[in-house]
């Protein structure tokens, strides 16, 4: 185990993950907003931002699955130190993290039971560049209009389409995070 | 405090809350189960809203609890008390001050702005659980959208009565979705629920449920054409503030059965008598 | 007045300050010890550790002189205190076939390889009051067997049957169980999960769902195979060691009913089980136990739901909880004023518009 494994957690967890939790809980409340978390220092290719989301959300009751790139030693070991999350495959996963491309196909993810809709995973996407413009977000948390700089449109309307079943996602950049929560219409 | 975590939960139970507020906003109007924990209050009591404040709460926030509309009530107190020795936040009774506000059976008169968080304490939260008791069974039937036992319930209420004879815990729909149980507020504070700014989230602790609306979510309380849904009150203004808008309680004040009407809402009627409004039974 | 508007803090001080005082009732007279209690009250700690699922002899007494003897209060002081311990892992399951029975009848059969041990029991007590006990200070006489507990292992009295197929097999299994405390109770409930809330479940209920049974409501014609009380050792595996350590010893109690079954469509006719395991001495809810378990199963072993509420699991489950049941029921102490305004605006409107209705009839 490499000395940085057990750095870039959390100084302060307690105050730290709730802190970071709010503003996670106010980009999904609130499609389309884009909210900073800091706090977390996590091995490249994550950013502190979704190394954040990670410890906020995940523990050895989470199964992760990490895509592409973020699947290497380095995160592997970061994330067994500091949230135990167990490593799983797409399909067993609660939560999931990478870039865009590299998560795909969607239809890997559960999206939930049509009797428990909330036993779905949530994506991580790690992102180049997120701004509020781009596609435009209808739907619960946004009052008039909202705009996300989405990697694409086609599969969130696939998305949205299962309702109350589907996947729902965070974006991350540097250390910022916006979300989109199935609810939402995407145009 | 060093014998307790900060907002007196371990960050594990924290963790799986904070999971199931996520897909609870997620899914508006939806009850996600939760592993709710013991804790060191009684079921019933506010279980529910004190594990979802607990997992909220951050040290910057001012938190502010009311049951029955008011601060002063001693389950109020108790609640803040324990957060104010388990998280050492900043408390408040003034609604537009608090961050994040816990409440029993009230939706604040003041309008809530963006930021603020609502938390409600559930006691049952299954709106469907009179007319059917089988968790099972009405799992289904929110699958499946089969809300006409709902619909014939209220329909008997207006052949019986000639109108819907439910007064508090009124059920909605959301987002033209899921019926949810907005808690035992009185149907008054229904229309408050609708387009809120703020975050409501819904803890139910004995039953083990969480459930949530984002802001600008649309809640619709269920009525029949011929029957729209009316918010009522008592029709008086405030005893001490004068205000007519606000939902009141009534309060016998003699042996001889002398009610006088005040609002339920003590932060509201305070801040209207210190800005010199004036009810004709004010001291 | 009821204080349910202003002055709430100072109430709720008084009332505290009010309570302690009362809980230790005559200063004159000395103080319990957790000791004590422990010791001369050990039945009902092991009710608190039972369905507190806490197994702690101390902390159970110290909750039941916090709780001035109310059980149920003693049992939530554990849960909440329970609620808050790190988890360091998970023993191994503890074999109740090496257990050091104090205790262990049968009453399927006459006599059994291992013996029938009375042990300490109120079975044969007559139930009169020992004015002894009145005076202080009286040593108990010397008892009169062997204090030893019977030597380990005492072979399971089912085993007997099962060797001539006349009782259902009950394999092992090694699924890890769901875990109740840590996450939400979900329907269908398997078998593991309801043991799991039985064994926690309130007393009194489990007593009175397992009577109903015998009064017919869903009769399953239970007979004591074997009751077994004892202690076994508690072992964790150690992942650095590769093996397992004992890390202690527990008291528990065991029952295992044979219940006649006539066969159903799919299965011959042969004796069926039910089972209780329990913390501590706590007979009555280990048989208790038993008797709902195998009302329970009627759905596995193909029988008829006769519509008995010992029979309906979302019944039995969501209530046999008193930790639950308590603080709902008692929280209909606290105000609900607001309520029940809506409700006195909505009775007003009806009966006035019912008298204008017959007014206007008139």
């Amino acid at each position: 185990m490499q000395a940085h494994t057990l750095q870039g957690g959390f100084a302060h967890p307690p105050s730290e993950a709730a802190q970071a939790f709010r503003r996670i809980m106010e980009a999904m409340a609130r499609p389309g907003t884009i909210h900073s978390v800091t706090g977390a220092a996590p091995p490249a290719p994550l950013s502190p931002a979704s190394g954040a989301a990670l410890l906020v959300l995940c523990d050895p009751d989470t199964p992760l699955h990490l895509a592409g790139a973020a699947d290497c030693p380095a995160v592997r070991d970061w994330v067994a130190f500091h949230t135990g999350a167990p490593i799983a495959a797409p399909g067993d996963c609660l939560f999931a993290l990478g870039r865009w491309d590299e998560l795909a196909p969607l239809d890997a993810y559960p999206t939930g039971r049509a009797d428990y809709p909330d036993r779905s995973a949530t994506l991580i996407v790690e992102m180049d560049r997120l701004e509020e413009e781009g596609a435009r977000l209808r739907g619960p948390g946004i009052e008039t209009r909202a705009h996300l700089s989405l990697p694409e449109t086609g599969a969130f309307r696939a998305n949205a389409a299962l309702y109350p079943m589907g996947l729902d996602f965070l974006f991350t950049c540097g250390d910022r995070v916006a979300a989109l929560p199935r609810s939402t219409e995407v145009f | 405090m060093t014998d307790y975590n900060f907002a007196y939960l371990d960050e594990q139970t924290k963790r799986m809350i904070r999971r199931a507020l996520l897909k609870a906003l997620a899914i508006p109007g939806y009850q996600v189960p939760f592993a709710s924990r013991e804790m060191p209050m009684p079921y019933g009591w506010g279980t529910g809203g004190v594990q979802v404040s607990a997992a909220v709460l951050t040290p910057e926030d001012r938190f502010k609890v009311i049951d029955q509309g008011a601060d002063g009530t001693t389950n109020a107190v108790s609640i803040r008390a324990f957060f104010e020795r388990t998280a050492g936040v900043a408390t408040t009774t003034a609604t537009h001050e608090a961050s994040v506000i816990q409440t029993r059976h009230r939706i604040p008169e003041a309008p809530l702005r963006e930021g603020q968080i609502l938390v409600y304490q559930v006691p049952i939260p299954e709106p469907l659980r009179f007319l059917e008791p089988r968790e099972s069974e009405t799992r289904k039937m929110h699958e499946l959208e089969e809300y006409g036992l709902m619909h014939v319930k209220l329909y008997e209420d207006i052949a019986r009565h000639g109108h819907i004879a439910t007064s508090y815990a009124y059920p909605v729909k959301v987002e033209g979705r899921y019926v949810m149980d907005p808690s035992p507020i009185p149907k008054f504070d229904n229309p408050k629920l609708s387009n809120s700014p703020a975050i409501q989230l819904f803890g139910a602790g004995r039953e083990q449920r969480i459930y949530a609306l984002p802001p600008y979510c649309e809640v619709v309380s269920l009525d029949f054409e011929d029957h729209p849904f009316e918010p009522s009150k008592a029709d008086h203004p405030c005893g001490l503030c004068g205000a007519t808008d606000s939902y009141l309680d009534e309060v016998i004040v003699d042996d001889a059965g002398g009610r006088m009407f005040v609002c339920s809402d003590t932060d509201y009627c305070d801040t209207r008598q210190a800005a010199g409004y004036r009810g004709k039974d004010a001291a | 007045m009821y204080v349910a508007v202003k002055g709430g803090e100072r109430a709720i001080e008084n009332a505290h300050g009010w309570l302690a005082e009362e809980r230790r009732g005559d200063p004159g007279l000395a103080e319990l010890s957790v000791a004590q209690i422990r010791e001369q009250l050990a039945l009902a700690v092991n009710r608190v550790m039972a369905e507190g699922s806490l197994y702690d002899p101390d902390l159970a007494a110290l909750a039941i002189k916090q709780a001035r003897g109310d059980l149920i209060e003693a049992i939530f002081l554990i849960r909440a205190y329970r609620t808050t311990l790190p988890r360091f892992g998970a023993s191994a399951p503890v074999e109740t076939g090496r257990m050091a029975c104090d205790r262990r009848i049968s009453a399927t059969f006459r006599d059994v390889p291992g013996g029938q041990i009375l042990g300490p029991t109120f079975d044969y007590t007559h139930r009169l009051l020992d004015f002894k006990l009145a005076a202080e200070g009286e040593p108990p006489e010397a008892p009169g067997h062997p204090a030893e507990p019977a030597p380990a292992p005492v072979p399971r009295v089912a085993e007997f049957l099962n060797r001539e197929g006349l009782i259902e097999e009950a394999p092992r299994d090694d699924t890890p169980p769901p875990d109740l405390t840590r996450e939400p109770l979900e329907m269908p409930a398997d078998r593991a999960l309801r043991l799991q809330a039985l064994a926690r479940a309130d007393e009194g209920f489990t007593l009175s769902m397992a009577y109903s049974t015998q009064r017919g409501y869903a009769r399953n014609h239970a007979f004591v195979g074997e009751l077994r009380i004892g202690t076994v050792p508690v072992e964790m595996e150690i992942p650095e060691l590769g093996f397992a350590v004992e890390i202690g010893e527990v008291t528990l109690t065991e029952c295992e009913t044979v219940n006649q079954f006539t066969g159903s469509k799919t299965e011959p006719a042969q004796f069926t089980r039910g089972y209780g395991l329990v913390f501590g001495q706590t007979e009555r809810k280990a048989i208790s136990m038993a008797l709902v378990d195998r009302a329970l199963r009627w759905e596995e072993l193909g029988e008829d739901n006769v519509g008995a509420p010992a029979q309906d699991a979302e019944f039995v489950l969501y209530h046999a909880d008193n930790i639950q049941a308590t603080g709902f029921l008692e929280h209909i102490k606290l105000p609900h004023y607001v309520d029940f305004q809506s409700e006195l605006e909505l009775v007003r409107k009806l009966r006035r518009e019912a008298q204008e209705t017959r007014e206007a009839a008139e």
